[in-house]
């Protein structure tokens, strides 16, 4: 016997199981393709933003600015968002790589912090390309014991701890490393000289490149990456890299237990500061998706998880209302004001510099 | 009958002839077109780009904004032959290594009873079940200062201070023996394998010397796997990049560097494609020199 409450039962059944089914059909339609850093994400920020809009992202990874880079170049990388650094990302706006972002899609772009997005408009006017998604600076990772125990009152937050002959050839039994990156590494030698990091003179250049000779003898290596693993472990105790990476190192080293203190500090004379920024590839076929995703991103309480999880500065500034107070009040992560108006940025290119600068490297690590 | 031509026999031979053109010719090809570009920013990051639409007449300018330009730039900047030549000298020491050490693994593997000899052939082969990269990654533990290989030396008394071997030349010298040892192994031990060896039995007979049989009778009998073996490592090591970047010492000049450099930090294309082409150039002049050294060999050998 078919009595009405059953049927009524069947038929609401169904008709759930219908609506979930075209929710779900609609769903696997749209899709927003993410390629942003490694290990740069908390992953329930993702899974959050699929439930919540039925859209699936599918989040790859890279490592490089490089490799980036090389992808967008050749083109049809099928991406939606991609995460380059400021001076790569001026360039490639340069190179007609990007589409501008439809602002009035990005409701929250009011909690966007508007010293950082001044900065940022030098290498995107206007930021009319791209959304800030973390920064950081280039400084100071050092092992704390090793560094104490072969030099008295280590001068930790000033750059002659590396670029000064006498600390760096005390320093050299235990590591030295320094990131393979000239961008990075030149304007802060010519920070240190007191010259303009932004300089295109090959005088000043030069200058740079002697600083880097002096002390050459003493670096183990020049590499990106290897200073992490190397400082965590013990096997290095200086290194001129990326904030991020020394405090991931730090914290490697803290949960090892191994009797080594990682410490990260910004030189006093003023460091370089990077920007990882979110951009809208011009061949992107979710253009629709990747708005609602930056959207969601620039969410307070979204960017704050991802910083809370990664130990990253972002440029959302109503985000710091949620943000864990060891993070907010880390000035490795969040620099005092004082040592904020010494950051500089790096914005000087062209393919001429470009080869000047990179040559003038490889004379530095090869000697040829 | 006669003038039937054979497709089957045809489409055959046509298999290999396609693939090297598909895959070999056609984007060598693309890279020559790209050296004699130039630099630009843009997407592709190079100038000119073919326009189909402009039909003949677009490739035609296209062909006319070509030059020389890369080429002549390697010429002026002594850091590309320095390159060429550091990598040569790798490939060459690393190349003479592995033999040094390949050949007695091979000749003992060949002179290993037989039911012995598929489980040596596995042996060498095993190696390639993990990441090549993850087995190179796995020689800076051993190497590093306080890596496996100083303690155990501290521990027994051997050395009292740590060796400075990783990111040194001697590092990449083991990374790229160790690497491309099995390349120099197995085509050593298919030679060795089909020799006679009552051949040597008879040499030994007939009052030559162990040492002497060995020179007149097992070297030249095994020279093919020798000269195969030999270009399977120095090939590859020639145009090396991981080895270096990993284990190397940041003063190690490779041209596979070189050649990265141009391409990710200078992200000029053409000119890294111009490096790669004279790269190519320098190790097919030997290969076919070598080739007709050996044609010519057959020929005397025939008559």
């Amino acid at each position: 016997m078919f009595s009405s409450a059953t049927y009524k039962k069947t038929l609401i059944a169904s008709a759930v199981a219908s609506a979930f089914f075209f929710a779900n059909a609609q769903g696997a339609d749209r899709t927003v393709n993410v390629y942003n850093w490694s290990d740069y994400i908390d992953e329930s920020i993702i899974a959050d933003f699929e439930k919540e809009t039925g859209i699936k992202v599918n989040y790859d990874v890279f490592d490089s600015n490089e490799l980036l880079e090389t992808k967008m170049l050749t083109g049809a990388s099928g991406y939606d968002i991609v995460t380059p650094s400021g001076a790569f990302l001026k360039r490639q706006i340069k190179a007609g790589i990007f589409q501008k972002l439809d602002k009035s899609k990005l409701t929250n772009l009011g909690n966007a912090w508007d010293q950082i997005q001044k900065v940022t408009s030098a290498y995107d006017p206007d930021n009319a390309y791209s959304i800030n998604y973390m920064w950081g600076t280039t400084g100071i990772g050092y092992s704390k014991e090793k560094v104490e125990e072969r030099i008295e009152n280590p001068p930790v937050d000033s750059y002659s701890l590396l670029f000064d002959p006498a600390n760096a050839a005390k320093l050299a039994d235990c590591g030295i490393y320094v990131l393979d990156a000239p961008t990075e590494t030149i304007p802060a030698a010519l920070q240190y000289l007191g010259l303009d990091p932004n300089s295109k003179d090959k005088d000043d250049i030069k200058k740079a490149a002697e600083v880097f000779n002096k002390v050459k003898p003493f670096i183990r290596k020049f590499h990106s990456s290897e200073f992490i693993s190397a400082l965590a472990n013990g096997d290095a105790c200086l290194a001129l890299a990326w904030s991020g990476d020394i405090l991931q190192a730090r914290d490697r080293a803290s949960e090892a237990d191994n009797g080594v203190t990682v410490g990260y500090r910004i030189p006093k004379e003023g460091a370089q500061v990077w920007f990882d920024q979110m951009a809208i590839p011009s061949d992107a076929k979710n253009v629709e998706e990747a708005h609602l995703f930056l959207n969601y991103v620039l969410r307070p309480e979204v960017i704050a998880k991802a910083t809370n999880y990664i130990n990253y500065a972002n440029g959302n500034l109503a985000s710091q209302k949620f943000i864990d107070k060891s993070v907010l009040e880390d000035p490795a992560i969040y620099p005092t004001d004082k040592v904020m108006s010494n950051l500089f940025t790096h914005t000087a290119d062209g393919p001429k510099y470009t080869r000047h600068l990179n040559r003038t490297w490889t004379r530095i690590k090869t000697g040829q | 009958m006669k003038n039937n031509v054979n497709w089957g026999r045809v489409a055959l031979i046509a298999i290999p002839f396609l693939w090297l053109f598909f895959l070999f010719l056609l984007p060598f090809g693309s890279v020559i077109k790209m050296s004699l570009s130039d630099m630009a920013t843009a997407r592709p990051p190079y100038t000119p780009v073919f326009n189909s639409e402009e039909g003949i007449i677009g490739l035609w300018t296209l062909i006319s904004e070509f030059d020389l330009e890369n080429y002549l730039l390697l010429t002026e900047d002594e850091l590309y032959w320095r390159s060429y030549f550091s990598s040569l000298k790798i490939a060459t020491l690393s190349t003479i290594f592995t033999l040094l050490i390949g050949f007695p693994i091979a000749y003992g593997m060949a002179k290993t009873p037989s039911q012995w000899r598929a489980t040596l052939v596995m042996l060498i082969i095993l190696p390639f079940w993990t990441s090549f990269l993850i087995r190179v990654y796995a020689w800076i533990g051993i190497l590093k200062q306080e890596g496996l290989l100083n303690n155990a030396l501290i521990y027994f008394g051997i050395i009292d201070q740590p060796l400075v071997i990783l990111n040194t030349d001697i590092a990449v010298y083991i990374g790229i023996v160790y690497s491309y040892l099995p390349f120099m192994v197995l085509p050593l031990y298919a030679t060795l394998e089909k020799i006679d060896y009552s051949l040597l039995e008879a040499a030994l007979d007939l009052g030559c010397s162990q040492f002497k049989t060995f020179w007149v009778i097992v070297v030249p009998l095994a020279l093919p796997g020798i000269i195969a073996g030999c270009f399977l490592v120095f090939i590859p090591a020639m145009g090396e990049f991981v080895i270096p970047d990993l284990l190397g010492g940041s003063s190690t000049l490779m041209i596979g560097k070189t050649l990265w450099g141009e391409f990710f930090n200078n992200r000029d294309w053409p000119v890294s494609s111009a490096v790669a082409v004279i790269l190519l150039m320098l190790l097919i002049v030997p290969i076919v020199l070598f080739q007709k050294m050996q044609e010519k060999e057959l020929k005397e050998q025939g008559q």
